[in-house]
């Protein structure tokens, strides 16, 4: 008989789809453990104890000094050494919307090379703070062009890719997205285009990219990326929300097509540690 | 670029003890790109708006540092934390200068007034220490650049009416100095007010130059009281005396005794609403009118709790912070009844979006400034607190230009029995969430009284900024407290703040409070200012022990603190230290006020047709009418609005607000299933609908109230809600009830409250009542709101899987009517746009409507109904339209007397179309016997009914959303925008310029060049929408099930 593998979800003061992280990996056949930083911090709850860490939506410390700085201060300082083992250990670990932000602000994601980076890919771990040296692996997350928070449905569809999370997937997904600051972009590009860093890209129904035409691409981002992965396609990182079309009584298209298809992607998760 | 010099981001890395590039006191930094802000709602545009000829507006973020730090730290402080390392540059603030090529340019700079919630400020003091740089105080501000040939009194006018809010912001021409708030200021002492010997002129005298808002009666009864005990009253025991006196707080108008011509009435809430209920008796409510929230059953574990506030002053006022802290409040009344936030509504009113400037009043804002920074202060709150904002309207009318209004509502989840109401003698009073400042002191008497001119100068103070993240930590608190079984009571502060909250909760046993430990934001708070305060996002709990609450809080980030404790002794005893500051027998507080009595005209001041001949719709096309009424203000689309609201959220949201094939369509009521429920067989939802008849209220209250409870209630039902399982909220706006006709009006709407739910046996069981919303210009002429009631009803799905779908969904299957035209058209939307005031009776109620409602129920519940719509404003037509364009399928309806406007823009109650198979009509013409078959749904995409109207679902979907819906076309590229304008770090001000672009343009005229060039602004390309989600029925993830009701729950 098989343990369920347990997630781990991180709670920030302002993060606010944890219940809903929690609904999916759940219905994916996870445990999941879902407890305020505070207690992470404290010793209480340890990342070592859990197979997977699954960073959720919101809006972490307000989004004081923009989206996910602040929580991607903490993942790159005092919750960084867990972070690293875990990954040594080839942790899954996935970040929605603000979590993906946060990823991305403590430099987890895109990450550099592979050779070069060491595995927090933080800027200010235990070595010290090092200065920022711009690289072709830079990238962001900023304001929407539309310069507004925009909740609507959207299709993503997946990249090519070894990856423990969208490996196995291939047809578009469909769900919400729900940011204000989910416009992604690059320093360069084409290094991430070559390194496979692109997991998801906003989509046409039928797979084909928007081609940055709005709302298809509901943020203007660049190359339509909605989502990245690390080189080791272990941690995953995205702005739209997968985790709110697991049921069928989640599509909005219900009485006209077959919902819940974003179960797959948590189903992935939780299979590579099962 | 505007700046010539960029930060080149290479830092050196210089060793800590390199004392000579050390910072000691204060740093200001700038940081940059700035944001050109060149929309219609943008500064340069109102600065045009002024006459004042600025050419370029840039804003740069200035963020201000005390504390001591190296240049490395700095360094570290700004890279890590404060810029983004794609596209944002800093630099000091004296190194920030303008090149000299761009032509003359001023420099202002706006910033938080000191005491003003300054959350990034506080986080960036956290960060720093996070990072080992020591800063113990930080600000962020705003830095402007404004380029263009301005005079110095005109960068003043700048400054003053489009850069900054003077409610809680400050400007200064070139450099303003950080907003830290200095610890040392010493707090007033407590004063006392002399009231012994005053006459009633005198009394009244001092109530109004307080600000009180009590009465001659009200004062005289305070001046007894504490002439009998042989002293003068404190400023803080006279305010809290108008506090809990208030009509926010006390209701008094709702519990006064009316005189009408028909008799006299004790009390409009015990008579009408309350009336209704207990007439009612339904067993599913399980608390009424008497807590934060009404309790209704939801399943055997569960229970919801329902509740809808006003905030109207405020968001005439200061919009954003207004609507903002509107839908904090409402959130923490569902907090206080132990329940947890599920799903927010909102229904706002407003004035004309394109009101002539000229014709706005002295001290009112304009309607589209109102209209864009409630809905930015709405979508933030929502938001942010992880709530799902998904029902609501909007409504434009003139008579909401000076008192716009905002009704916020919450629906929470708790579960059976958990939610303890009565505070024990020796329990500890704790208080939960931030600390105090200077916040909104008065709010509870300023909303009571009439807006004037005067008020806005004078009532700055009692409007506040919102935190919801401090909000989101007190919901997962309490929960957790809640489920713990931590606390015996529990309320929140709102208005009146913790005089309100304590004195409510120590009402029998009496209370001993200590001000002194109360957190503060700042010192140099009279002890009356802490006890008052209505800083945001706080609660109080009744504790029998404080330690694992105390410990569960810092868990959860909440700040705690033990108050005092529940005396037993019926005192409230208010000490600051040592000092006594309030000291008064509880009994007197919330029992010694006098009744107030008032007097009605005759309770239905307008029951008689204006117009007994019928004189509308005569002179109009039928297709001009109908695309009149899809294009209306207050019945076009909001979906640019919507898609500012998180409603997906917590993950339950089943029906959306707009909803349908490509999620632009309409829908009636929505559903969610309460998260925490999942998991039940079967999964049942609940269903919100909203109903309000402002129109019919210009003829005729009584008939109103009907309409809005009818409208609430298809609204449920239609969305799958069980008729007989409905709870219903009541909201009033109302004028001055002092003055008789205007009490009449309201004694009506409270009588058609009563009618129909004893008509439709759905109980209210919470409500609340906005008074005295009325403008009084400088010459003293007073200009009251129109009468306006919003009907909430929430009602449980017995199974989310017989959920109809939004807009048709098959061509080939059945339309069926059910419902007849009142075959009236006064207060119709029909006669509003063909000039108003010209139909003769309104809908009468009609207590068949009931059974209609049940009979559609029962097919809904086999499963028989594939779609539904309500046929509401506008009658037939309209709701024919929408329901086709939401489904992306034609739809032909062949019913009789298709020339006659009763027939296709009538309105009346209990009305529906209903999309059902053909194999189904035979069970459906059982169980619906009401019904008619009078058409069916089409392949192709037009609306057709009968000879008088055939247009496509294209010219339907221009008139409804004001833009151009193309569907076929491929959607335009979105063009390479400004750099500068792209890098928008602030949302708000971006947020609401592009909300009200959105939905600004007028739908008659959607080929004017103005309104397209503002739907491509914003790169709203409909093109996409339709595109992006009209597919969907072939979508690649295969499998379009053949028969639509049966959809498969993956992994459920």
């Amino acid at each position: 008989m098989t343990v369920s593998p347990s997630v781990l979800i991180p709670i920030a003061p302002g993060t606010n789809r944890d219940h809903d992280l929690a609904m999916a990996f759940e219905a994916a056949g996870a445990e999941v453990a879902q407890h305020p930083l505070q207690a992470i911090r404290s010793g209480d709850v340890k990342l070592a104890d859990h197979q997977l860490l699954a960073l959720p939506g919101g809006f972490s410390y307000g989004d004081a000094l923009g989206a996910g700085r602040l929580l991607g201060l903490d993942l790159g300082g005092w919750f960084a050494d867990q972070v690293r083992d875990a990954r040594a250990r080839q942790m899954p670990i996935i970040g929605i919307c603000n979590g993906f932000q946060a990823l991305v602000k403590a430099g987890i994601l895109p990450g550099g090379p592979p050779e070069s980076e060491s595995l927090s890919g933080s800027r200010f771990d235990s070595e010290g703070w090092r200065p920022k040296r711009r690289s072709p692996y830079d990238a962001s997350l900023t304001a929407n062009s539309n310069g507004q928070f925009e909740c609507r449905w959207i299709h993503m569809t997946p990249e090519r890719s070894d990856s423990v999370w969208i490996g196995s997937l291939s047809q578009p997904l469909r769900c919400p997205v729900a940011h204000g600051e989910g416009r992604f972009r690059a320093a360069d590009l084409s290094t991430l285009n070559q390194t496979k860093r692109v997991a998801f890209r906003y989509s046409r129904p039928d797979g084909t990219p928007a081609g940055g035409s709005y709302p298809l691409n509901p943020n203007d981002s660049d190359g339509d990326v909605a989502g990245l992965i690390d080189h080791s396609g272990l941690v995953l990182g995205l702005m739209p929300h997968p985790e709110n079309h697991v049921f069928s009584r989640q599509d909005p298209q219900r009485r006209r097509a077959v919902g819940g298809n974003c179960l797959p992607l948590f189903l992935a998760g939780v299979e590579a540690v099962s | 670029m505007d700046l010539t010099r960029q930060h080149n981001g290479d830092v050196a890395v210089e060793s800590d003890s390199e004392t000579a590039n050390r910072t000691d006191g204060d740093t200001a930094i700038v940081i940059g790109p700035g944001v050109v802000d060149s929309g219609p709602e943008g500064p340069l545009a109102k600065a045009a708006f002024f006459g004042l000829a600025a050419k370029r507006i840039v804003e740069y973020r200035l963020v201000h540092l005390r504390g001591s730090m190296t240049k490395n730290q700095l360094d570290q402080l700004a890279e890590s934390v404060l810029i983004d390392p794609v596209e944002q540059w800093w630099m000091h603030r004296h190194e920030h200068v303008a090149p000299s090529t761009q032509g003359q340019v001023s420099v202002v700079e706006t910033g938080l007034r000191p005491g003003v919630t300054d959350r990034e400020g506080a986080e960036l003091v956290r960060a720093a220490a996070e990072l080992g740089v020591e800063v113990v105080a930080a600000a962020v501000a705003k830095r402007w650049m404004v380029y263009g040939d301005l005079e110095e009194d005109e960068v003043e006018q700048l400054a003053e009416r489009v850069l900054h809010n003077p409610v809680i912001e400050r400007w200064a021409p070139g450099e303003l100095p950080p907003s830290h708030v200095d610890a040392t200021t010493s707090a007033p002492p407590t004063e006392l007010v002399h009231l012994s010997g005053l006459d009633n002129g005198d009394l009244e005298q001092v109530s109004r130059y307080r600000r009180l808002g009590l009465n001659v009666d009200e004062m005289v009864a305070i001046q007894k009281w504490f002439a009998a005990e042989n002293r003068e009253p404190t400023d803080a025991e006279i305010e809290t005396l108008a506090q809990t006196w208030s009509e926010h707080c006390s209701h008094k108008t709702f519990r006064a005794s009316i005189t009408t011509p028909d008799g006299e009435i004790d009390g409009l809430l015990d008579t009408y609403l309350r009336g209704a209920t207990d007439t009612v008796a339904a067993p599913w409510v399980e608390s009424a009118f008497v807590d934060n929230a009404g309790i209704v059953h939801f399943d055997d574990r569960f229970d919801i709790a329902i509740k809808a506030e006003t905030h109207n002053h405020p968001s005439a006022l200061e919009p954003f912070g207004g609507a903002n802290t509107g839908v904090g409040g409402v959130v923490r009344d569902i907090v206080g009844v132990s329940a947890k936030p599920i799903a927010i509504t909102d229904v706002l009113c407003f004035g004309p979006d394109d009101l002539d400037p000229a014709e706005l009043p002295e001290g009112v804002l304009h309607p589209s400034r109102i209209r864009s920074g409630v809905i930015a202060g709405v979508g933030d709150y929502g938001n942010k607190v992880g709530v799902p904002t998904i029902a609501g309207a909007i409504f434009h009318d003139p008579s909401y230009t000076t008192t716009p209004l905002v009704f916020a509502g919450c629906l929470g989840l708790l579960p059976k029995g958990s939610h303890p109401t009565e505070p024990k003698t020796g329990d500890f009073v704790v208080t939960l969430g931030g600390a105090v400042g200077r916040d909104g002191v008065g709010g509870a008497t300023f909303s009571s009284q009439s807006m004037g001119v005067e008020t806005a100068l004078v009532a700055g103070s009692s409007v506040q900024i919102g935190d919801p993240v401090v909000e989101k930590g007190l919901i997962d608190l309490v929960v957790a407290a809640r489920d713990a079984g931590l606390y015996n009571a529990i309320t929140d502060c709102g208005a009146g703040g913790l005089s309100s909250a304590v004195g409510e909760m120590a009402a029998s046993l009496g209370a001993d409070i200590d001000l002194a430990k109360v957190p503060r934001k700042y010192s140099g708070l009279a002890p009356w200012e802490v006890w008052l305060s209505e800083a945001q996002e706080r609660m109080v709990m009744a504790v029998p022990d404080p330690v694992p609450l105390l410990a569960l809080a810092e868990r959860w980030g909440v700040e705690a603190t033990v108050i005092g404790w529940f005396s037993g002794e019926g005192r409230l005893l208010v000490r600051h230290a040592e000092e006594v500051v309030v000291d008064i027998e509880v009994d007197f507080l919330h029992r010694g006020r006098p009744r107030l009595h008032l007097e009605a005209t005759d309770a239905n001041p307008a029951r008689l047709p204006r117009h007994p001949v019928e004189a509308v719709g005569s002179s109009i096309e039928p297709v001009d009418a109908l695309k009149a009424l899809l294009g209306h203000p207050s019945l076009r689309s909001n979906e640019a609005v919507v898609r500012t609201y998180d409603h997906e959220v917590l993950g339950g949201t089943v029906v959306r607000p707009y909803d349908g094939v490509a999620m632009d369509g309409p829908a009636d009521g929505t559903v969610i299933v309460p998260p925490g429920t999942e998991g039940a067989t079967p999964l049942q939802a609940v269903a919100i609908g909203i109903g309000a008849a402002p129109l019919i209220g210009r003829h005729d209250c009584e008939a109103m109230a009907w309409a809005a409870v009818d409208e609430a209630v298809r609204n449920a039902v239609v969305a799958g809600a069980d008729p007989d399982r409905l709870s219903l909220l009541d909201n009033f706006a109302w004028g001055n009830p002092t003055d008789p006709e205007t009490l009449g009006q309201l004694v009506a709407a409270c009588r058609g409250c009563y009618n129909a739910a004893i008509g439709y046996r759905a109980p209210f069981v919470s409500g609340k009542d906005s008074l005295y919303n009325e403008f009084v210009d400088a010459d003293g002429t007073s200009d009251p709101v129109t009468p306006t009631l919003i009907i909430t009803a929430v009602g449980v799905v017995p199974d989310v899987e017989i959920v109809p779908a939004v807009g048709v969904v098959a061509a080939g299957n059945d339309v069926w009517l059910l419902g007849p035209s009142a075959g009236v058209l006064g207060g119709s939307y029909l006669d509003e746009v063909t000039g108003g005031d010209k139909g003769g009776h309104v809908p009468a109620a009609d207590p068949d409507a009931a059974d209609r409602h049940r009979q559609l129920h029962a097919a809904i519940r086999e499963r028989l109904v594939v779609s539904a719509h309500d046929i509401s404003e506008g009658g037939l037509a309209p709701a024919a339209a929408e329901w086709a364009f939401a489904g992306r399928l034609g739809i032909t309806l062949a019913v009789a007397n298709t020339h006659s406007p009763y027939e296709l823009f009538g309105e009346g109650p209990g009305r529906y179309v209903v999309e059902v198979r053909p194999d189904d009509a035979d069970r459906f013409a059982e169980l619906v016997p009401e019904a008619s078959r009078v058409g069916w749904v089409t392949d192709d995409d037009r609306l057709r009914i009968g000879t008088e109207i055939d247009v496509s679902l294209e010219e339907v979907g221009i008139a409804f959303t004001s833009q151009q819906r193309s569907f076929s076309a491929p959607p335009p590229t979105t063009s390479e925008s400004d750099a500068d304008t792209a890098a928008a770090p602030d949302g708000d001000e971006a947020t609401e310029s592009d909300v009200i672009e959105a939905g600004e343009s007028d739908a008659g005229e959607s080929d004017a060049s103005e309104s397209d060039s503002d739907a491509s602004d914003i790169g709203e390309s409909d093109a996409g929408v339709s595109d992006a989600a009209a597919p969907d029925a072939g979508d690649t993830d295969g499998a379009q099930s053949s028969e639509t009701d049966e959809p498969t729950e993956d992994g459920a």
